[in-house]
């Protein structure tokens, strides 16, 4: 029978195919027109996700038992230099979070400002891109609030946020600074805040202290940790690396609702 | 008009395709579309390479982890299951003296990025919904599921099944239409496994979590959602394998043509009912 040796070369053939196929999709991973076709999906998993599901949607909140003994914490844990510890000494009594750019009404905010201003609570899980979650509580500023008092422009179409910390030390200049932005869309969601507290205390130094973002319907490295300033912008392609985010400048998606 | 009638030729019953064009099209779609979402998967879970159940992660007790631990002079990788750990170095926890979950053959890329993996899997996970949702809305107006899947009277009759059975063991395929254990995993497969894969990955998406909340409680949690889409991955690979063993054991070039031109089915054998 001629069938023994012809499946022999069958497999031998379809093993070597398979050993080029891995080598070969590295290659193509790497080529810039196959990148931006497969970033494309990004812009589709979006007007998906805003088309088809509630714009206004609250993430589900869990009861005060489901808070997670051990929230993980991801990214920068304590800022570098000497101006985050002055801080951090001084129980952040100096600490000021401005709100500019595209708004009729710049703020200087300290925290006790922010504790002033409408605040909410939610138990909301956190996802990190790597896949795991953890849950907790956060008390904190509603951004709604603090952009309807500094009044946008018309112009202004994304809420960028800067941070203290530099997670990328080798990186030129603006590009190795934690910084994030989201639209209009979620910085007016009910959920999102400016939280100052977790789990009923402040917020320690390694989850951001002594403010971040919880934007909780998208993955974790959207929520901003020790956020300094908030700039409303038209466009965040000047921004750094222009990509609306310190991972998004490189390669995660800046919509991370999935 | 009778000249007309002569000119024709004899009367003969016109050979069935074994395959049909959107059938041929769409599962070789399915094969490369797999494969990646297989790689790039991988490639994913390798950025926390443990599983939990319900909610939240405990990062002290996953029920799955591939770790990387210091042995004798180096380093060991270990797989744990529950309660059981075994060593698995040059395979899972640690390969070509890396800490990682799968191996770089296994992944895509081979080499560790979070962010490219996830490019990759979203692209063909949509593709794969057009895909599906072309050879779903095919298979119900062409009478594909009704036809050639769905079992008919006394195939599910457990004599008839255990008659099947025991010709698989032997290897005995009979030519032509699927066979009732053929029909009952391709069924399980295309309604059950591969929904599954979509509504699980759902569940894991914070923004689709948000406004329907049901696409992570169905499954107990987000974290029971993805270790429930990783095992049905591994289900859809076991699959695969058996469907390829299948097609080796019963005249691979027979069935690869088959499902490349779309092959014929052999005519029924004299008295044989159709």
């Amino acid at each position: 029978m001629t069938s023994i040796p012809r499946r022999g070369l069958l497999a031998g053939a379809g093993s070597a195919l398979l050993g080029l196929t891995l080598a070969g999709c590295d290659q193509i991973g790497r080529n810039p027109g196959v990148r931006a076709t497969l970033a494309r999906a990004e812009g589709l998993t979006m007007a998906a996700q805003r088309l088809i599901l509630s714009r206004t949607a609250l993430a589900r909140e869990f009861t005060p038992a489901d808070i997670s003994p051990d929230f993980r914490a991801n990214g920068s844990l304590r800022p570098a230099g000497t101006a985050y510890r002055d801080l951090v000494t001084n129980n952040f009594a100096d600490w000021r979070l401005e709100v500019g750019g595209l708004v009729e009404r710049p703020l200087s905010l300290s925290l006790a400002d922010l504790r002033a201003r409408p605040a909410r609570t939610q138990i909301t899980r956190h996802d990190c891109v790597e896949g795991w979650s953890s849950i907790g509580q956060w008390t904190g500023a509603r951004l709604s609030a603090l952009l309807e008092e500094a009044v946008l422009k018309p112009e202004a179409r994304y809420i960028v946020f800067h941070c203290a910390d530099r997670l990328d030390a080798f990186a030129e200049g603006d590009r190795g600074l934690y910084y994030e932005s989201i639209d209009l869309i979620d910085a007016f969601h009910e959920q999102t805040i400016l939280a100052y507290e977790m789990n009923g205390a402040d917020l320690p130094v390694k989850h951001g202290a002594p403010l971040r973002l919880r934007v909780e319907r998208q993955l974790g490295y959207k929520h901003a940790k020790y956020v300094i300033r908030i700039e409303a912008v038209e466009s965040f392609a000047h921004i750094a690396g222009g990509q609306g985010g310190f991972w998004e400048d490189r390669g995660y998606e800046w919509y991370a609702g999935i | 008009m009778s000249d007309e009638a002569d000119r024709r030729e004899p009367l003969q019953p016109r050979p069935r395709i074994r395959h049909s064009l959107l059938v041929r099209l769409t599962h070789w779609i399915n094969v490369l579309v797999l494969l990646v979402l297989l790689g790039s998967g991988l490639q994913i879970f390798n950025a926390h390479p443990a599983l939990y159940w319900g909610h939240a992660s405990t990062f002290a007790e996953p029920w799955v982890a591939m770790t990387a631990e210091p042995k004798g002079q180096g380093l060991a990788g270990y797989t744990q299951v529950g309660g059981l750990k075994v060593e698995t170095t040059g395979l899972l926890g640690l390969s070509d003296g890396e800490r990682r979950g799968f191996p770089a053959w296994a992944t895509l890329p081979s080499y560790r990025s979070l962010a490219e993996g996830r490019r990759w899997h979203f692209f063909f996970a949509w593709l794969f919904v057009f895909n599906g949702l072309a050879y779903l809305a095919w298979g119900l107006l062409s009478g594909h599921f009704r036809r050639d899947l769905a079992p008919k009277g006394g195939e599910l009759a457990p004599r008839h099944l255990w008659a099947e059975i025991k010709d698989h063991l032997a290897l005995r395929f009979p030519h032509g239409r699927y066979n009732a254990l053929q029909k009952l995993a391709y069924l399980a497969v295309i309604f059950g496994l591969l929904p599954l894969m979509v509504l699980s990955g759902l569940g894991m998406s914070p923004g689709v979590n948000a406004a329907w909340p049901w696409t992570f409680e169905l499954f107990g949690g987000r974290q029971s959602a993805r270790t429930i889409h990783f095992l049905s991955a591994m289900a859809i690979v076991a699959f695969v394998l058996v469907h390829l063993a299948m097609v080796l054991a019963s005249g691979p070039l027979r069935q690869l043509q088959g499902m490349i031109t779309g092959g014929e089915t052999p005519p029924p054998a004299p008295g044989a009912h159709p």
